[in-house]
């Protein structure tokens, strides 16, 4: 099976304020996401990163273009275009799993309830759904605290809950929104491992989204730069950082090797030059 | 200036300027949150001093017993009108009607307002259609409309009802209503791609996420309907707690004003007592979220 998310020439236009020009929040975008691919968008604020993401979860609608995400593999390409018809992204759904930066764990439900949550949506009884919850809080370090309120976890803790209630959906797509962005920056660390070792595990496909250079270059396999104004994209990069830390062990080596700090200094400055614009 | 030298002067000013600042925070308070520390020794010292000044206002004959009877005297009305009754029914025969008035009409209220003010938070329609009959009615005193309720209904319990229910549907459908606005976005979207449908979010998301709201609302409109109640009882009542105090006022019976008075402020405060002690059990995550 070869799964992709594909965006065609997507723009969106939010109505402006009180009789302003309507503001175009993303203009001409076009990305592939193929299985196995983490891709990370980066870029100053006001770039339409979040809107991209929302779009990709099927929280909002394009203004124009469409997004699909459909099995492709074999396909002539006369037939391409039922197929994207059929597969177009209307709404959320339990093949694309999100994970927000905060707000979102129910807090009415302990650690276990909460990443046992989509499987109770589907109706499956108790013992199986914690069974497969189990396995997805001893993959996230979670397990003795199964049965805690989620307001008693650190900000860090709580994180890890909403990566392993996204994961027990098995969803085909991994969507997360800034998810390490209110950590500091030891558990920020040691969450960026954690994901990209779910990421080799799994071989989901991976949208995330960060305002840090350095861990968008550490994880990404693609790191898109978008800029504001509208927002679209601007430079790709296909990194391996991630790779090598997976073969190597050892983060702090790949990020102050040269090549990291190299393109480190040459994302910021694009970045850089885009805020400075605005 | 000449009343005090330069260092009485300066003693004074630092005194000021200690008390324009917040005081130290003590171990397990944070420093300048509004109202530190425990108040409910305080509280207990409020209710002694009060009762004191009672003892001593009537022993000492500074206030007649028509305006305020001793504390003795409303005590021994307690035990009088438990025992001997009033107005031709027992203590427990007024308490009994006004709880059924009360709660009976809170039953009433909660199963239509709350459904009413959740349909308002999460249907357009609903919102529209529902929200100037609310707003309108709201801020009215029941007395005002109580002469067109016993004009409808009659004098029977149906108006009491009416009146007390009237008084909570407000209260409970608006707080209903603002639970269900105070729900995150992020929790909606959470459970809409884990795949569930709009039902699901509504039972799972959106009703958990509002139930302290309504629970509080619950609060503010059984207040609301004790209120009431005295009011509803002035129409042709025959037992009530509302009946008792007004028919006891009508004879300047001051100590079984009193008494009524004792009766429906510790049962009010019984219900709220019950009320947080749920609030505890059912949303421990209040405020936590």
């Amino acid at each position: 099976m070869s799964l992709s998310l594909k965006i065609h020439d997507v723009s969106v236009l939010y109505p402006g304020q009180q009789k302003g020009q309507p503001v175009r929040a993303l203009s001409g975008v076009n990305l592939d996401i193929a299985a196995g691919d983490f891709v990370v968008a980066l870029g100053a604020s006001g770039c339409g990163k979040t809107t991209l993401l929302n779009l990709m979860a099927g929280f909002i609608q394009p203004s124009s273009g469409v997004i699909t995400l459909g099995d492709y593999h074999g396909l002539v390409p006369a037939r391409i275009h039922g197929a994207e018809l059929r597969d177009q992204v209307t709404g959320p759904g339990a093949e694309r799993g999100v994970v927000f930066q905060k707000h979102a764990l129910l807090p009415w439900l302990n650690v276990i309830d909460n990443v046992a949550f989509g499987l109770k949506l589907r109706g499956i009884a108790r013992a199986e759904r914690y069974e497969r919850a189990m396995h997805f809080l001893q993959l996230t370090g979670l397990a003795e605290f199964r049965d805690h309120a989620t307001y008693q976890l650190s900000g860090g803790m709580q994180q890890r809950v909403g990566i392993a209630r996204a994961l027990t959906n098995d969803p085909k797509m991994l969507l997360l929104d800034e998810p390490l962005g209110a950590l500091d920056a030891l558990t920020r660390e040691r969450l960026q491992e954690l994901i990209l070792e779910i990421w080799q595990r799994t071989q989901k496909m991976m949208f995330f989204i960060t305002h840090d250079v350095e861990e968008a270059l550490f994880i990404a396999t693609r790191l898109i730069i978008m800029s504001p104004r509208p927002g679209r994209i601007t430079h790709e990069f296909a990194v391996d950082f991630g790779q090598r830390f997976l073969e190597c062990r050892d983060a702090r080596a790949v990020k102050s090797s040269p090549d990291f700090i190299a393109l480190r200094e040459q994302i910021l400055s694009i970045i850089h030059g885009d805020e400075e614009a605005a | 200036m000449s009343l005090l030298d330069e260092k009485q002067r300066n003693a004074v000013l630092r005194t000021l300027n200690e008390l324009r600042r917040a005081a130290p925070a003590r171990p397990g308070e944070q420093y300048g949150a509004p109202g530190n520390g425990s108040s409910l020794l305080l509280s207990f010292g409020t209710v002694c001093v009060i009762v004191a000044l009672w003892f001593l206002a009537t022993r000492n004959g500074w206030i007649k017993p028509l305006f305020l009877p001793s504390p003795q005297a409303v005590w021994a009305q307690i035990v009088d009108v438990s025992r001997d009754g009033f107005a031709d029914a027992s203590l427990l025969t007024h308490i009994g009607w006004s709880a059924l008035r009360v709660f009976g009409a809170f039953a009433l209220a909660a199963l239509t307002a709350i459904p009413v003010g959740i349909l308002m938070g999460v249907n357009r329609v609903a919102r529209g259609v529902f929200d100037p009959l609310v707003e309108f009615y709201r801020p009215l005193p029941p007395l005002a409309y109580l002469p067109l309720v016993v004009i409808w209904m009659g004098i029977g319990e149906g108006s009491k009802v009416l009146l007390i229910y009237l008084a909570m549907f407000a209260p409970l459908a608006l707080s209903a209503r603002a639970g269900v606005k105070s729900v995150a976005i992020e929790q909606i979207h959470a459970a809409y791609s884990m795949g569930a449908s709009r039902g699901q979010v509504l039972k799972y998301v959106i009703l958990p996420a509002a139930l302290p709201e309504i629970l509080t609302g619950m609060r503010i409109a059984i207040g609301f309907g004790w209120t009431t109640l005295v009011a509803a009882e002035m129409v042709a009542a025959t037992a009530g707690l509302g009946f008792m105090v007004l028919t006891a006022s009508k004879f300047m019976a001051t100590d079984v004003v009193i008494m009524g008075i004792l009766m429906i402020g510790v049962l009010a405060l019984l219900f709220d007592l019950g009320m947080r002690w749920l609030e505890r059990r059912l949303v421990p995550w209040k405020g936590r979220g």
